[in-house]
Protein backbone atom coordinates (compact mmCIF):
# COMPACT_ATOMS: atom_id res chain seq x y z
CA UNK A 1 0.00 0.00 0.00
CA UNK A 2 1.12 3.41 -0.88
CA UNK A 3 2.37 5.98 1.35
CA UNK A 4 -0.32 8.22 0.33
CA UNK A 5 -2.97 5.60 0.83
CA UNK A 6 -1.97 4.27 3.95
CA UNK A 7 -2.07 8.16 5.16
CA UNK A 8 -5.76 8.76 4.00
CA UNK A 9 -6.71 5.83 5.79
CA UNK A 10 -5.02 7.38 8.95
CA UNK A 11 -6.57 11.03 8.66
CA UNK A 12 -10.25 9.13 8.26
CA UNK A 13 -9.53 7.15 11.22
CA UNK A 14 -8.01 10.61 12.98
CA UNK A 15 -11.11 12.10 12.55
CA UNK A 16 -13.46 9.49 13.39
CA UNK A 17 -11.91 8.74 16.78
CA UNK A 18 -11.99 13.42 17.42
CA UNK A 19 -15.60 13.19 16.44
CA UNK A 20 -16.05 11.19 19.79
CA UNK A 21 -13.56 13.03 21.40
CA UNK A 22 -11.08 10.58 21.28
CA UNK A 23 -7.17 10.56 20.38
CA UNK A 24 -4.94 8.28 18.72
CA UNK A 25 -2.44 8.07 21.68
CA UNK A 26 -5.39 8.00 24.17
CA UNK A 27 -5.21 11.83 25.20
CA UNK A 28 -8.33 13.69 25.99
CA UNK A 29 -8.54 16.90 23.42
CA UNK A 30 -7.32 19.28 25.95
CA UNK A 31 -4.42 17.09 26.87
CA UNK A 32 -0.91 18.10 26.25
CA UNK A 33 1.80 15.29 25.54
CA UNK A 34 4.66 15.32 28.41
CA UNK A 35 7.17 17.52 28.21
CA UNK A 36 10.75 17.81 29.46
CA UNK A 37 13.02 20.72 29.29
CA UNK A 38 16.87 20.41 29.78
CA UNK A 39 18.78 23.47 29.73
CA UNK A 40 22.59 23.49 29.04
CA UNK A 41 22.34 20.23 26.95
CA UNK A 42 25.13 21.58 24.62
CA UNK A 43 28.26 23.29 26.39
CA UNK A 44 29.51 24.90 23.59
CA UNK A 45 26.72 27.14 22.85
CA UNK A 46 26.13 30.02 25.24
CA UNK A 47 22.65 28.80 26.51
CA UNK A 48 20.85 25.73 25.19
CA UNK A 49 17.77 23.01 26.09
CA UNK A 50 16.71 20.76 24.90
CA UNK A 51 12.91 20.06 24.47
CA UNK A 52 11.07 16.88 24.48
CA UNK A 53 7.13 17.05 23.66
CA UNK A 54 5.69 13.49 23.89
CA UNK A 55 8.20 12.05 20.75
CA UNK A 56 9.41 15.06 19.22
CA UNK A 57 12.91 16.36 20.45
CA UNK A 58 14.31 19.67 19.43
CA UNK A 59 17.39 21.28 20.46
CA UNK A 60 18.55 25.00 20.84
CA UNK A 61 21.22 26.75 20.99
CA UNK A 62 22.33 30.61 22.10
CA UNK A 63 25.34 32.77 20.95
CA UNK A 64 26.64 35.93 21.40
CA UNK A 65 28.92 38.10 19.40
CA UNK A 66 29.95 41.59 19.55
CA UNK A 67 28.49 42.99 16.51
CA UNK A 68 26.96 46.78 14.84
CA UNK A 69 23.46 47.63 15.72
CA UNK A 70 21.33 48.39 13.35
CA UNK A 71 20.91 51.98 12.01
CA UNK A 72 17.60 52.39 12.91
CA UNK A 73 17.82 51.01 16.24
CA UNK A 74 21.59 52.48 17.34
CA UNK A 75 20.81 51.77 21.25
CA UNK A 76 19.65 48.14 20.95
CA UNK A 77 21.28 45.02 20.43
CA UNK A 78 19.95 42.45 17.53
CA UNK A 79 17.95 39.21 18.17
CA UNK A 80 17.81 37.17 15.68
CA UNK A 81 16.21 33.35 15.15
CA UNK A 82 16.51 30.38 12.87
CA UNK A 83 15.13 26.59 12.82
CA UNK A 84 16.31 24.37 10.81
CA UNK A 85 14.00 21.05 9.91
CA UNK A 86 17.17 18.59 8.80
CA UNK A 87 16.79 15.23 7.00
CA UNK A 88 17.32 13.83 9.98
CA UNK A 89 14.66 14.16 11.53
CA UNK A 90 11.74 12.81 9.31
CA UNK A 91 11.98 11.14 5.98
CA UNK A 92 9.64 14.58 4.62
CA UNK A 93 12.11 16.49 4.76
CA UNK A 94 15.01 16.65 2.20
CA UNK A 95 18.29 18.73 2.40
CA UNK A 96 18.37 22.06 0.53
CA UNK A 97 17.44 25.58 1.40
CA UNK A 98 14.87 26.32 4.06
CA UNK A 99 10.98 25.36 2.75
CA UNK A 100 8.61 27.17 3.89
CA UNK A 101 7.54 25.24 6.39
CA UNK A 102 10.79 26.26 7.83
CA UNK A 103 11.00 29.72 7.51
CA UNK A 104 7.26 29.54 9.35
CA UNK A 105 8.65 28.05 12.34
CA UNK A 106 11.44 30.40 12.35
CA UNK A 107 9.63 33.60 12.13
CA UNK A 108 6.93 32.65 14.41
CA UNK A 109 9.11 31.97 17.30
CA UNK A 110 10.79 35.02 16.41
CA UNK A 111 7.66 36.84 16.11
CA UNK A 112 6.28 35.59 19.74
CA UNK A 113 10.07 36.57 21.87
CA UNK A 114 10.33 40.01 19.83
CA UNK A 115 6.97 40.82 20.90
CA UNK A 116 7.16 39.52 24.06
CA UNK A 117 10.16 42.07 24.40
CA UNK A 118 11.51 38.35 26.02
CA UNK A 119 15.31 40.16 26.43
CA UNK A 120 15.86 43.75 27.02
CA UNK A 121 17.32 44.33 23.85
CA UNK A 122 18.60 47.93 24.99
CA UNK A 123 20.68 45.98 27.62
CA UNK A 124 22.85 44.52 24.55
CA UNK A 125 23.94 47.79 23.75
CA UNK A 126 27.89 48.26 24.32
CA UNK A 127 28.55 51.48 22.55
CA UNK A 128 25.02 53.21 20.85
CA UNK A 129 25.56 53.23 17.15
CA UNK A 130 29.06 51.38 17.31
CA UNK A 131 28.98 48.07 19.37
CA UNK A 132 26.21 45.89 20.97
CA UNK A 133 25.75 42.20 21.09
CA UNK A 134 23.67 39.95 18.20
CA UNK A 135 21.79 37.33 19.80
CA UNK A 136 21.46 34.21 17.59
CA UNK A 137 18.88 31.73 18.58
CA UNK A 138 19.64 28.63 16.66
CA UNK A 139 16.77 25.56 16.75
CA UNK A 140 17.48 22.56 15.10
CA UNK A 141 14.50 20.04 14.99
CA UNK A 142 15.98 16.37 15.90
CA UNK A 143 12.70 14.21 16.22
CA UNK A 144 9.59 15.51 13.88
CA UNK A 145 6.76 14.19 15.63
CA UNK A 146 4.05 17.37 15.46
CA UNK A 147 3.92 20.87 16.91
CA UNK A 148 7.23 22.17 15.90
CA UNK A 149 6.34 25.37 16.66
CA UNK A 150 5.67 24.91 20.62
CA UNK A 151 8.97 22.73 20.59
CA UNK A 152 10.91 24.93 19.00
CA UNK A 153 9.33 28.70 20.87
CA UNK A 154 9.92 26.22 24.16
CA UNK A 155 13.46 25.34 23.74
CA UNK A 156 14.36 28.82 22.53
CA UNK A 157 12.83 30.49 25.92
CA UNK A 158 14.33 28.04 27.80
CA UNK A 159 18.01 28.66 25.78
CA UNK A 160 17.94 32.22 26.81
CA UNK A 161 16.13 31.97 29.93
CA UNK A 162 19.59 29.75 30.83
CA UNK A 163 22.45 31.92 29.01
CA UNK A 164 25.20 33.80 29.84
CA UNK A 165 26.87 36.88 28.01
CA UNK A 166 30.16 35.66 27.46
CA UNK A 167 31.52 39.40 27.93
CA UNK A 168 35.00 38.17 29.04
CA UNK A 169 35.91 36.07 26.08
CA UNK A 170 35.50 39.24 23.79
CA UNK A 171 37.03 41.50 26.36
CA UNK A 172 33.96 43.33 26.66
CA UNK A 173 33.85 43.40 30.13
CA UNK A 174 35.47 42.00 33.28
CA UNK A 175 33.35 39.16 33.66
CA UNK A 176 30.47 36.66 31.76
CA UNK A 177 27.08 37.51 33.21
CA UNK A 178 24.01 36.13 32.84
CA UNK A 179 21.61 37.05 30.00
CA UNK A 180 18.49 38.55 31.75
CA UNK A 181 15.08 37.23 30.66
CA UNK A 182 12.35 39.86 31.43
CA UNK A 183 9.43 38.04 29.77
CA UNK A 184 8.53 34.55 29.06
CA UNK A 185 6.35 34.08 26.26
CA UNK A 186 4.86 30.33 25.96
CA UNK A 187 3.55 29.27 22.35
CA UNK A 188 0.44 26.74 22.43
CA UNK A 189 -0.80 25.48 18.90
CA UNK A 190 -4.01 23.68 18.18
CA UNK A 191 -5.67 21.59 14.89
CA UNK A 192 -9.18 21.59 14.20
CA UNK A 193 -10.51 17.65 13.21
CA UNK A 194 -13.77 18.30 12.23
CA UNK A 195 -15.50 20.06 14.86
CA UNK A 196 -13.18 19.29 18.10
CA UNK A 197 -9.68 21.52 18.47
CA UNK A 198 -7.21 19.63 20.09
CA UNK A 199 -4.22 20.92 21.77
CA UNK A 200 -0.61 19.75 21.00
CA UNK A 201 -1.44 17.75 17.64
CA UNK A 202 1.41 15.00 16.51
CA UNK A 203 2.56 14.78 13.21
CA UNK A 204 -0.21 11.98 11.91
CA UNK A 205 -2.78 14.70 13.53
CA UNK A 206 -1.43 18.00 12.01
CA UNK A 207 -1.84 15.60 8.37
CA UNK A 208 -5.27 15.33 9.41
CA UNK A 209 -5.53 18.51 10.70
CA UNK A 210 -8.12 20.90 9.20
CA UNK A 211 -6.63 24.30 10.07
CA UNK A 212 -3.78 24.88 12.86
CA UNK A 213 -3.93 27.52 15.55
CA UNK A 214 -1.16 29.04 17.80
CA UNK A 215 -1.73 31.47 20.44
CA UNK A 216 1.91 32.90 21.92
CA UNK A 217 1.02 34.32 25.44
CA UNK A 218 2.99 35.87 28.35
CA UNK A 219 3.10 35.77 31.79
CA UNK A 220 1.80 39.20 32.30
CA UNK A 221 -1.48 38.27 30.59
CA UNK A 222 -0.73 39.32 27.40
CA UNK A 223 -1.65 37.34 24.15
CA UNK A 224 2.08 38.51 21.99
CA UNK A 225 1.29 36.14 18.88
CA UNK A 226 -0.72 34.60 16.46
CA UNK A 227 -0.48 32.59 13.63
CA UNK A 228 -3.03 30.33 11.63
CA UNK A 229 -1.30 27.50 9.45
CA UNK A 230 -2.53 24.60 6.97
CA UNK A 231 -5.45 24.58 5.12
CA UNK A 232 -9.04 25.37 6.98
CA UNK A 233 -11.08 27.83 9.26
CA UNK A 234 -11.55 28.86 12.31
CA UNK A 235 -14.87 31.09 13.51
CA UNK A 236 -13.85 34.17 16.04
CA UNK A 237 -15.62 32.19 18.86
CA UNK A 238 -13.05 29.02 17.98
CA UNK A 239 -10.16 31.48 18.12
CA UNK A 240 -11.47 32.84 21.62
CA UNK A 241 -11.86 29.58 23.23
CA UNK A 242 -8.05 28.87 21.82
CA UNK A 243 -6.72 31.63 23.38
CA UNK A 244 -8.06 30.78 26.95
CA UNK A 245 -6.83 27.73 26.71
CA UNK A 246 -3.62 29.03 25.30
CA UNK A 247 -3.89 31.05 28.43
CA UNK A 248 -3.85 27.56 30.49
CA UNK A 249 -1.64 25.45 29.13
CA UNK A 250 0.93 28.28 28.81
CA UNK A 251 1.27 28.69 32.33
CA UNK A 252 2.28 25.26 32.94
CA UNK A 253 4.74 25.23 30.39
CA UNK A 254 6.25 28.32 31.34
CA UNK A 255 7.11 26.96 34.44
CA UNK A 256 9.03 24.45 32.53
CA UNK A 257 11.03 27.08 30.78
CA UNK A 258 12.11 28.97 33.92
CA UNK A 259 13.22 25.92 36.02
CA UNK A 260 14.12 22.79 33.37
CA UNK A 261 13.39 19.58 34.21
CA UNK A 262 9.89 17.70 34.16
CA UNK B 1 6.23 47.29 17.44
CA UNK B 2 9.49 47.13 16.40
CA UNK B 3 10.53 50.83 18.04
CA UNK B 4 13.06 49.44 20.49
CA UNK B 5 15.59 53.01 20.62
CA UNK B 6 13.37 54.94 17.92
CA UNK B 7 13.25 58.20 18.36
CA UNK B 8 10.23 60.60 17.85
CA UNK B 9 6.59 58.41 18.79
CA UNK B 10 3.88 60.67 16.84
CA UNK B 11 0.87 61.27 18.71
CA UNK B 12 -1.89 58.49 16.93
CA UNK B 13 -5.25 59.60 18.81
CA UNK B 14 -6.22 63.09 19.55
CA UNK B 15 -8.29 64.49 22.44
CA UNK B 16 -11.00 63.99 20.58
CA UNK B 17 -10.74 60.19 19.30
CA UNK B 18 -9.33 60.70 15.88
CA UNK B 19 -6.64 58.85 14.59
CA UNK B 20 -3.34 60.56 12.55
CA UNK B 21 -5.22 60.62 9.88
CA UNK B 22 -8.63 61.86 10.75
CA UNK B 23 -10.50 58.49 10.93
CA UNK B 24 -12.36 57.40 13.50
CA UNK B 25 -11.23 53.91 15.34
CA UNK B 26 -13.74 51.70 13.27
CA UNK B 27 -13.25 53.74 9.78
CA UNK B 28 -11.55 51.90 6.94
CA UNK B 29 -9.24 53.89 4.65
CA UNK B 30 -10.54 54.85 1.58
CA UNK B 31 -10.32 51.73 -1.32
CA UNK B 32 -10.60 51.52 -5.21
CA UNK B 33 -11.09 48.40 -6.35
CA UNK B 34 -10.29 47.38 -9.85
CA UNK B 35 -11.21 44.52 -11.52
CA UNK B 36 -9.49 42.97 -14.90
CA UNK B 37 -6.42 45.30 -14.79
CA UNK B 38 -4.22 42.91 -16.69
CA UNK B 39 -4.31 41.99 -20.14
CA UNK B 40 -2.13 39.05 -20.62
CA UNK B 41 -3.35 37.58 -17.00
CA UNK B 42 -6.73 34.76 -16.67
CA UNK B 43 -7.52 36.96 -14.13
CA UNK B 44 -6.35 40.30 -12.28
CA UNK B 45 -7.40 43.11 -9.82
CA UNK B 46 -5.74 46.57 -8.42
CA UNK B 47 -6.05 47.31 -5.26
CA UNK B 48 -5.54 51.31 -4.01
CA UNK B 49 -6.03 50.86 -0.59
CA UNK B 50 -5.07 53.79 1.49
CA UNK B 51 -1.60 54.39 0.42
CA UNK B 52 -1.07 51.07 -1.00
CA UNK B 53 -1.12 50.26 -4.36
CA UNK B 54 -1.18 46.47 -4.91
CA UNK B 55 -1.72 44.25 -7.87
CA UNK B 56 -2.60 40.76 -8.23
CA UNK B 57 -2.91 38.49 -10.94
CA UNK B 58 -3.86 34.83 -11.75
CA UNK B 59 -2.88 32.44 -13.89
CA UNK B 60 -4.56 29.30 -14.90
CA UNK B 61 -5.25 26.37 -14.03
CA UNK B 62 -2.76 25.72 -16.17
CA UNK B 63 0.28 23.15 -16.28
CA UNK B 64 2.34 22.55 -13.28
CA UNK B 65 5.51 24.11 -13.07
CA UNK B 66 8.02 22.73 -11.18
CA UNK B 67 6.29 19.04 -12.57
CA UNK B 68 6.46 17.14 -9.34
CA UNK B 69 4.52 19.49 -7.55
CA UNK B 70 1.29 17.87 -9.61
CA UNK B 71 -1.67 16.23 -7.41
CA UNK B 72 -3.32 13.84 -8.97
CA UNK B 73 -6.72 14.69 -7.57
CA UNK B 74 -6.75 18.59 -7.16
CA UNK B 75 -5.31 21.74 -8.53
CA UNK B 76 -2.18 22.98 -6.65
CA UNK B 77 -2.85 26.56 -5.71
CA UNK B 78 0.73 28.79 -5.74
CA UNK B 79 1.06 32.04 -4.54
CA UNK B 80 4.02 34.47 -4.69
CA UNK B 81 3.83 37.49 -2.90
CA UNK B 82 6.58 40.08 -3.58
CA UNK B 83 7.26 43.81 -2.54
CA UNK B 84 8.64 45.93 -5.46
CA UNK B 85 12.10 47.68 -4.58
CA UNK B 86 10.47 51.03 -4.47
CA UNK B 87 7.41 49.84 -2.70
CA UNK B 88 9.14 51.23 0.64
CA UNK B 89 10.99 54.29 2.14
CA UNK B 90 14.07 52.24 2.24
CA UNK B 91 14.98 50.44 -0.74
CA UNK B 92 14.10 46.68 -0.16
CA UNK B 93 16.51 44.15 -1.46
CA UNK B 94 14.45 43.03 -4.47
CA UNK B 95 14.01 38.69 -4.27
CA UNK B 96 12.48 36.14 -1.88
CA UNK B 97 12.90 37.10 1.85
CA UNK B 98 11.89 35.56 4.50
CA UNK B 99 8.35 37.54 5.05
CA UNK B 100 7.76 36.86 1.58
CA UNK B 101 7.52 33.42 1.82
CA UNK B 102 5.78 33.69 5.10
CA UNK B 103 3.46 35.64 3.66
CA UNK B 104 2.85 33.79 0.28
CA UNK B 105 2.19 30.75 2.36
CA UNK B 106 -0.23 31.86 4.81
CA UNK B 107 -2.15 33.56 1.65
CA UNK B 108 -1.83 30.41 -0.15
CA UNK B 109 -3.15 28.40 2.34
CA UNK B 110 -6.05 30.60 2.79
CA UNK B 111 -7.03 30.43 -1.01
CA UNK B 112 -7.09 26.75 -0.88
CA UNK B 113 -9.47 26.87 2.08
CA UNK B 114 -12.51 28.29 -0.26
CA UNK B 115 -11.38 27.16 -3.78
CA UNK B 116 -12.73 23.97 -5.38
CA UNK B 117 -9.30 22.41 -6.45
CA UNK B 118 -10.89 19.59 -6.86
CA UNK B 119 -12.31 20.72 -9.69
CA UNK B 120 -9.27 20.86 -11.99
CA UNK B 121 -6.98 17.92 -10.89
CA UNK B 122 -3.23 17.75 -11.97
CA UNK B 123 -3.01 21.99 -12.81
CA UNK B 124 -1.68 24.86 -11.10
CA UNK B 125 -3.93 27.80 -10.21
CA UNK B 126 -1.25 30.38 -9.66
CA UNK B 127 -1.17 33.59 -7.84
CA UNK B 128 0.92 36.56 -8.08
CA UNK B 129 0.35 39.42 -5.70
CA UNK B 130 2.83 42.37 -6.28
CA UNK B 131 3.10 45.27 -4.10
CA UNK B 132 4.08 48.75 -5.94
CA UNK B 133 3.45 51.24 -2.87
CA UNK B 134 3.01 49.92 0.74
CA UNK B 135 1.65 51.91 3.53
CA UNK B 136 0.84 48.93 5.92
CA UNK B 137 -1.75 46.19 5.20
CA UNK B 138 -0.50 44.78 1.70
CA UNK B 139 -0.87 40.72 3.28
CA UNK B 140 -4.78 42.32 3.06
CA UNK B 141 -4.60 44.39 0.39
CA UNK B 142 -2.74 41.04 -1.61
CA UNK B 143 -5.76 38.85 -0.50
CA UNK B 144 -8.14 41.47 -1.48
CA UNK B 145 -7.01 41.46 -5.27
CA UNK B 146 -5.98 38.14 -5.31
CA UNK B 147 -9.34 37.13 -4.31
CA UNK B 148 -10.98 39.37 -7.07
CA UNK B 149 -8.63 38.17 -9.52
CA UNK B 150 -9.80 34.66 -9.05
CA UNK B 151 -13.44 35.60 -9.43
CA UNK B 152 -12.13 37.62 -12.93
CA UNK B 153 -10.43 34.34 -13.72
CA UNK B 154 -13.65 32.75 -13.24
CA UNK B 155 -12.20 30.16 -10.49
CA UNK B 156 -14.82 28.31 -8.89
CA UNK B 157 -14.64 29.10 -4.68
CA UNK B 158 -16.88 28.86 -1.86
CA UNK B 159 -16.97 32.58 -1.31
CA UNK B 160 -14.45 35.89 -2.14
CA UNK B 161 -12.15 36.33 0.79
CA UNK B 162 -12.26 40.39 2.16
CA UNK B 163 -9.30 40.91 4.52
CA UNK B 164 -8.50 43.52 6.84
CA UNK B 165 -5.88 44.19 10.01
CA UNK B 166 -7.25 45.22 13.87
CA UNK B 167 -4.81 46.71 15.48
CA UNK B 168 -3.97 48.60 19.01
CA UNK B 169 -2.96 52.34 19.04
CA UNK B 170 -2.84 54.69 21.86
CA UNK B 171 -4.47 51.88 23.78
CA UNK B 172 -7.61 51.41 21.71
CA UNK B 173 -8.81 48.45 19.58
CA UNK B 174 -8.64 50.43 15.74
CA UNK B 175 -9.53 48.89 12.15
CA UNK B 176 -7.57 48.92 9.31
CA UNK B 177 -4.05 50.69 10.68
CA UNK B 178 -1.88 52.80 8.45
CA UNK B 179 1.79 52.88 8.81
CA UNK B 180 2.39 54.79 11.63
CA UNK B 181 -0.13 52.99 13.38
CA UNK B 182 1.81 49.97 12.56
CA UNK B 183 5.03 50.94 13.40
CA UNK B 184 4.23 52.91 16.59
CA UNK B 185 1.06 51.11 17.72
CA UNK B 186 1.41 48.39 20.21
CA UNK B 187 -0.04 45.46 17.99
CA UNK B 188 -1.57 43.86 14.75
CA UNK B 189 -3.49 41.66 13.56
CA UNK B 190 -4.56 40.99 9.99
CA UNK B 191 -7.27 38.45 9.31
CA UNK B 192 -9.24 37.24 6.29
CA UNK B 193 -12.84 36.26 6.60
CA UNK B 194 -15.23 33.93 4.44
CA UNK B 195 -18.31 35.70 4.66
CA UNK B 196 -20.49 32.75 4.03
CA UNK B 197 -19.28 30.85 6.98
CA UNK B 198 -18.42 32.93 9.26
CA UNK B 199 -14.84 31.69 9.25
CA UNK B 200 -11.46 33.01 9.41
CA UNK B 201 -9.02 31.28 6.71
CA UNK B 202 -6.09 33.80 7.77
CA UNK B 203 -5.07 35.27 11.18
CA UNK B 204 -1.93 36.73 12.18
CA UNK B 205 -0.95 38.48 15.07
CA UNK B 206 1.69 40.22 16.78
CA UNK B 207 2.62 42.30 19.87
CA UNK B 208 0.62 42.84 23.07
CA UNK B 209 -3.45 42.17 23.64
CA UNK B 210 -5.36 41.37 26.57
CA UNK B 211 -8.13 38.82 26.47
CA UNK B 212 -10.76 41.23 26.24
CA UNK B 213 -8.95 43.45 23.98
CA UNK B 214 -8.56 40.20 21.30
CA UNK B 215 -12.15 39.58 21.72
CA UNK B 216 -12.70 43.21 20.72
CA UNK B 217 -10.23 42.86 18.16
CA UNK B 218 -11.54 40.13 15.97
CA UNK B 219 -15.21 41.45 16.54
CA UNK B 220 -14.42 44.79 14.84
CA UNK B 221 -12.31 42.40 12.33
CA UNK B 222 -15.05 40.71 11.02
CA UNK B 223 -16.99 43.90 10.92
CA UNK B 224 -14.41 45.32 9.19
CA UNK B 225 -14.48 42.46 6.63
CA UNK B 226 -18.04 42.29 6.04
CA UNK B 227 -17.92 46.22 4.74
CA UNK B 228 -14.89 45.29 2.49
CA UNK B 229 -16.94 42.41 1.44
CA UNK B 230 -19.72 44.62 0.01
CA UNK B 231 -17.13 47.22 -2.09
CA UNK B 232 -15.90 43.69 -3.19
CA UNK B 233 -18.64 42.62 -4.80
CA UNK B 234 -19.65 46.00 -6.18
CA UNK B 235 -16.05 45.81 -7.99
CA UNK B 236 -16.91 42.38 -9.78
CA UNK B 237 -20.61 43.83 -10.88
CA UNK B 238 -19.45 46.90 -12.17
CA UNK B 239 -16.75 44.89 -14.23
CA UNK B 240 -19.55 42.02 -15.52
CA UNK B 241 -22.21 44.46 -15.73
CA UNK B 242 -25.03 43.62 -18.23
CA UNK B 243 -26.00 46.74 -20.34
CA UNK B 244 -29.81 47.41 -20.73
CA UNK B 245 -31.37 44.76 -23.68
CA UNK B 246 -31.34 45.82 -27.18
CA UNK B 247 -29.52 49.53 -25.77
CA UNK B 248 -26.92 50.91 -28.70
CA UNK B 249 -23.58 48.86 -28.20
Amino acid sequence: MSEEVSAEILTTHILDLAAEGKRLDGRAPDEYRPVTVEPGFVVTADGSALVRIGDTAVVAGIKLEPGKPFADTPNAGVLTTNAELIPLSNAIFEPGPPQPGAIEVSRVVDRAIRAAETIDLTRLCVTPGEKSWVCYVDVHVLDHSGNLIDAAALAAVSALAHATVPALRFEVAEADYPLEVVHFPIECTFVRLGDTIVVDPTFDEERAAQGRLTVATDEAGRVVAMQKGLVGAFSPDDVKGVVRRAFQHGERLRALARGGSA
Amino acid sequence: MGSVGAKEVPVLLSPDGLRIDGRRLDELRPMKLSVGALHNADGSAFVEWGANKVMAAVYGPREVHPRHLQQNHKAVIQCKYNMAAFSVDERKRPGLDRRSQEISKVIGEAFESVVFAEEYPRTSIDIYIEVLQANAGTRCAGLVAASLALADAGIPMVDLLPAVAVGKVAGKIALDLKKEEDNFGEADLPMALVPQSGRLVLLQMEGHMTEPELSEALDLGVQGCRAIYEKMKEALRERYAVGPVGGSS
